[in-house]
């Protein structure tokens, strides 16, 4: 049999919230993909939102902006906790983090990113030169090779990573788009149960297995999303009649 | 009279060479690539994910899929290439992008950059600055030589929290050119804007640097 290894829906959900249910509870570590608001899995943050879970130790480069993204958590006060690398353009989160009300930990973005892709491939640590002599590296090992500072960071996992694709399959196969690829793929192999939401659900065999990104073993839920709003952060262009880059 | 921002941006781009990689940073950075050499071949790497960044989108052609690390639309070129975070800076950590040009808040005389917080003010984080000075072999800083109040940038020891210690080759300002041959090595000053003199540069620093021609 070349198509459907068995009968039911298997990792394929009808809804975000279904994909999230009995798994999405208080205080649990989740990783959300995504770049400002390029490639965000925006369907299931609304459905945590919608959920109401609370205490969530949310781990993600960016924090949405007001509204949009993991803003819309943030207004909810269903955060406890962010590890990110920038958090730039969201004022409830300035407000909150000010009155105290939520726990930042800051992360230079490769850091992340490696520490993520380390707890995913069963790497407990690795040393880096990234923070090295910065507060980044204060009450971690520090380790000098060849007398250079090399800093011990840690893998991150977490509990359910929510994630965003351009095409997946049922088998949860993964293809994303251009730069809404970034922290997706490393994130879906990083957290016990991991929940993807994409534009098009394709049947199995519809994607060239020398082209999927993020194989299926990764993925346990998979969701059509429907209407994306993809909203853009910083509208750039240029005029027709214009040859450089206008800044 | 010293140099605006552009030409901070055209100075930075006589540090290009053919076949670089090259990762500009948000602000002055961002105009270096209106100033690569015609028939220079230099791939500008988007730390969120690409290389090979291509200019601003038309009008109507935005792709919201498509974004520099500044958030902001752009394209694609033939050339262009996509990848996650974790490959993003494993070329950064890794050594192989050639050139760094960030902005600087804060420069020492041995090199110590600070641009990503400042104490007492809302802290938005370092997003991959860290990584790009620890990584890339050769850093340049482009920056204003003073503050608003007229307070040294360029100094002794830096006072703000650091990106990286010992770091930056290259530190452009609108007043001057500083370079060093190598991390362990001093600055020295190696160009002046116009109608700035040496002496003016020593009274808007207070970092020790050699000069080229004495």
């Amino acid at each position: 049999m070349a198509t459907a290894p068995h009968a039911g829906n298997g990792k394929v959900f009808p809804s975000a919230r279904a994909a999230l249910a009995g798994i999405a509870r208080d205080g649990i570590t989740v990783m959300s993909g995504g770049f400002g608001l390029c490639g965000i899995p925006e369907h299931l943050i609304a459905a945590l939102r919608d959920l109401g879970v609370n205490g969530l130790t949310v781990i993600s480069n960016n924090a949405g902006i007001d509204e949009l993204g993991l803003g819309q958590l943030l207004k909810t006060r269903q955060i406890r906790k962010m590890i990110s690398s920038y958090v730039g353009e969201n004022k409830e989160f300035e407000r909150q983090y000010l009155a105290g009300e939520l726990e930042i930990e800051f992360n230079p973005q490769g850091t992340l990113a490696e520490r993520i892709r380390a707890g995913g491939a069963g790497i407990y640590g690795f040393y880096t030169r990234t923070g090295a002599g910065t507060q980044v590296a204060n009450g971690k090992e520090t380790r000098l090779v060849d007398g250079e500072p090399w800093v011990l960071e840690t893998g991150l996992r977490a509990d359910l990573a929510i994630i965003k694709a351009w095409k997946g399959d049922r088998e949860g196969n993964l293809v994303y788009r251009k730069t809404a690829r970034n922290f997706n793929p490393v994130m879906a192999t990083a957290a016990r149960v991991t929940v993807a939401e994409v534009e098009q659900l394709v049947e199995i065999g519809e994607l060239d297995p020398d082209q999927i990104h993020t194989p299926g073993i990764f993925v346990q839920r998979i969701v059509q999303g429907l209407d994306y709003k993809k909203p853009i952060e910083q509208r750039t262009v240029r005029k027709r009649s214009a040859h450089a880059l206008d800044a | 009279m010293p140099w605006t921002r552009e030409q901070l941006a055209e100075r930075a781009a006589r540090e290009l060479r053919d076949g670089f990689y090259v990762n500009l940073g948000i602000g002055i950075p961002t105009l270096v690539a209106n100033y690569i050499p015609a028939g220079m071949k230099v791939l500008l790497q988007s730390e969120n994910g690409m290389l090979g960044m291509g200019p601003f989108p038309y009008e109507g052609d935005e792709d919201p899929d498509l974004i520099n690390a500044g958030k902001q639309t752009i394209t694609e070129l033939p050339l262009s290439s996509y990848f996650s975070s974790a490959d993003s800076f494993g070329m950064i950590r890794g050594g192989h992008i050639d050139l760094s040009v960030l902005g600087g808040m804060e420069v020492s005389e041995r090199g110590d950059l600070a641009n990503w917080m400042v104490p007492g003010k809302v802290v938005k984080g370092m997003g991959g600055a860290m990584d790009l000075v620890a990584g890339v072999p050769r850093v340049i800083v482009l920056m204003e030589h003073v503050a608003r109040d007229g307070s040294p940038k360029f100094k002794a020891s830096c006072e703000l929290p650091l990106t990286g210690a010992g770091v930056v080759d290259m530190l452009i300002t609108d007043l001057a050119v500083f370079s060093r041959p190598d991390r362990h090595a001093a600055f020295e000053l190696v160009e002046l804007a116009p109608g700035v003199s040496e002496a003016d540069v020593r009274a808007r620093s207070t970092a020790q640097f050699g000069s080229a021609n004495g």
